[in-house]
């Protein structure tokens, strides 16, 4: 948490500290959406693109039906991870921060729900093949236990194995801040509660859920962004059978239709940024620090 | 100590189930890739061997992935360097309000949530118009950084916010310059929060798929190049490129936080109050 502080007089040494970060973020992060939303009234043909200043990229993408149901069932993506990560996110930073009682054992077992956030998305995804196959350990499982006749078709390349990744590769981003916020809550207020007569229900949601929402606020933001702007989960999980925002823009990349494609990111740009400044109303990032 | 209420073995059963599902996928597909030449996708295992680790290293069993293996260590290592040093100029340069801190500060956590697709096709249209080549080394090196400096900045602040200034105080008190705090008295104090950034910009450098897929150019990176291998191989050979590139991330993972553990205890043993710097 910082204060505000007058400027210090020094502010060439800050400006010349954080040149390169300047430079590299100019370059690599400004220039490209610049040069996206420029691009974006550009022409193109089967074989290339080239300047011009036309309408047509938005007016076509506006006008598509399926634009509508794509962002649709991008936005179904969205809520179901969402709903999910933050159900199962909140639980088990509930578990780390106030029913685990050493802190050796609360990094530990921190570390231990962190380290696959280092690990390879695509191998992630990869490994739920053998759990998820028609002939799978789920399915088997299931046959043996009598639950169902003949294999579950619906659980790879299907929606449901696309929420499923999502959930795999995502909750991590609500674990993290939500403990984060949790491990900050003054012991004493809960204390404070129980004294007052407050039992464990009352005291969950009367304390502890409010004083973590901006952690809930940090990890909805990552997942919002991260979902909507996916398409390597949902091109793998749903077989190639389900259409996203991002998927719609990496096909039109392939085709190299790049202004097209350009159009498409402006807007899923604008749907992202118009989501996440809502959510922003209610969070401080830098308190979070 | 009161004894645990009842919800804590219900919560305790909870996140075993969710430690399950975490690593219970790949543990599975480590267990498969010792399937026998005749094995398939699935269980049930066809004998155990060895023979899909071995069909990694025939070139024409897959593509190159050897040559992915190593492009991806060195873009990893030079990703972490970067993010470590400019992270810890950042650190440095964000203690202070100066002008255009506030807009910078944003500018960082806009690189954190702007979708990759985004960065990757800006950064590739930037290449393809000024007519350079795409080259992991530099256009995609630059396409990882803006997603590897946010989390180093953000260790970074964390660290800086929880700084017990009074021992920088005292440095300059006793006349160190500037230069002086920052190497004996600031780096000291920090030093195991920079492992956790270089363990940040490794790790997500040597996984980065959507920021690479149109900035690596010609050559792929490993992520890349596994990506390829799924549309077409169908073996599980897949699982033991898998097996053995998780094993390697497992391995890098457990170093660097050796690493930290070793560093805080020779800190303690030889005296240092280092440690003490934090509050």
């Amino acid at each position: 948490m910082r204060p505000k502080k007058p400027l210090h007089p020094d502010g060439r040494t800050s400006w010349l500290l954080v040149s390169p970060l300047v430079l590299v973020l100019a370059f690599f992060l400004v220039l490209p959406i610049l040069t996206i939303a420029v691009v974006s009234f550009w022409n193109y043909n089967e074989f290339t693109f080239f300047p011009d200043f036309i309408f047509d990229n938005y007016l076509y993408l506006l006008t598509s039906s399926v634009t509508l149901s794509t962002y649709l069932k991008t936005l179904k993506f969205m809520v179901l991870t969402w709903i999910f990560c933050t159900l199962i996110g909140f639980t088990v930073a509930y578990f780390l921060a106030f029913h685990v009682r050493s802190l050796g054992a609360q990094i530990g077992l921190f570390l231990l729900c962190t380290i696959p956030f280092w690990t390879s998305n695509i191998i992630r995804m990869i490994s739920w093949i053998p759990f998820l196959g028609r002939n799978g350990i789920a399915n088997s499982a299931l046959i043996e236990l009598g639950v169902i006749d003949a294999p579950l078709d619906w659980l790879l390349f299907s929606d449901f194995a696309v929420v499923l990744a999502f959930v795999h590769l995502y909750v991590l981003f609500m674990v993290v801040p939500v403990f984060n916020t949790m491990m900050r809550i003054d012991k004493s207020l809960i204390e404070a509660a129980r004294d007052a007569g407050a039992g464990g229900f009352a005291i969950l949601t009367n304390v502890i859920i409010p004083l973590s929402k901006p952690g809930i606020m940090i990890g909805s933001i990552f997942i919002v962004t991260l979902v909507m702007g996916d398409f390597i989960t949902v091109r793998f999980m749903s077989g190639g059978q389900s259409a996203s925002v991002g998927r719609v823009i990496s096909n039109e990349i392939a085709l190299l239709q790049y202004p097209a494609a350009a159009a498409n990111a402006v807007v899923l740009l604008a749907t992202v940024l118009l989501m996440i400044s809502v959510m922003l109303r209610f969070v401080d990032i830098r308190k979070e620090l | 100590m009161e004894p645990r209420p009842r919800s804590f073995y219900l919560l305790a059963a909870f996140f075993a189930l969710f430690v399950a599902f975490l690593y219970g996928p790949i543990v599975t597909i480590a267990i498969l890739s010792f399937q026998g030449p005749q094995g398939g996708l699935t269980f049930p295992m066809n004998g155990l061997s060895l023979h899909w680790f071995f069909d990694l290293f025939e070139k024409q069993a897959v593509g190159n992935i050897w040559g992915a293996f190593r492009r991806s260590l060195a873009l990893g290592v030079m990703v972490m360097a970067v993010t470590v040093v400019l992270s810890v100029m950042g650190g440095l340069a964000f203690r202070r309000r100066f002008l255009g801190s506030g807009a910078l500060f944003y500018l960082v956590i806009a690189s954190l949530i702007i979708p990759s697709i985004l960065i990757s096709l800006g950064v590739g249209l930037i290449f393809n118009i000024l007519d350079w080549n795409v080259h992991w080394a530099t256009s995609g090196f630059g396409a990882q950084l803006t997603w590897t400096l946010p989390f180093g900045l953000l260790i970074m602040f964390a660290v800086f916010n929880r700084f017990d200034k009074s021992y920088e105080e005292a440095a300059r008190d006793l006349g160190a310059s500037s230069w002086q705090t920052v190497r004996h008295v600031v780096l000291p104090i920090i030093a195991p929060s920079l492992i956790g950034v270089a363990l940040f910009g490794f790790t997500l450098s040597y996984d980065e798929f959507a920021r690479s897929l149109l900035t690596a150019g010609s050559y792929n990176t490993l992520p890349l190049e596994i990506f390829g291998m799924t549309t077409n191989v169908t073996s599980p050979v897949l699982y033991a490129l898998g097996t053995l590139t998780t094993a390697f991330s497992f391995l890098i993972i457990a170093s660097f936080i050796a690493l930290a553990v070793v560093l805080r205890r020779r800190r303690a043993r030889l005296g240092s109050d280092a440690g003490k710097g934090m509050v």
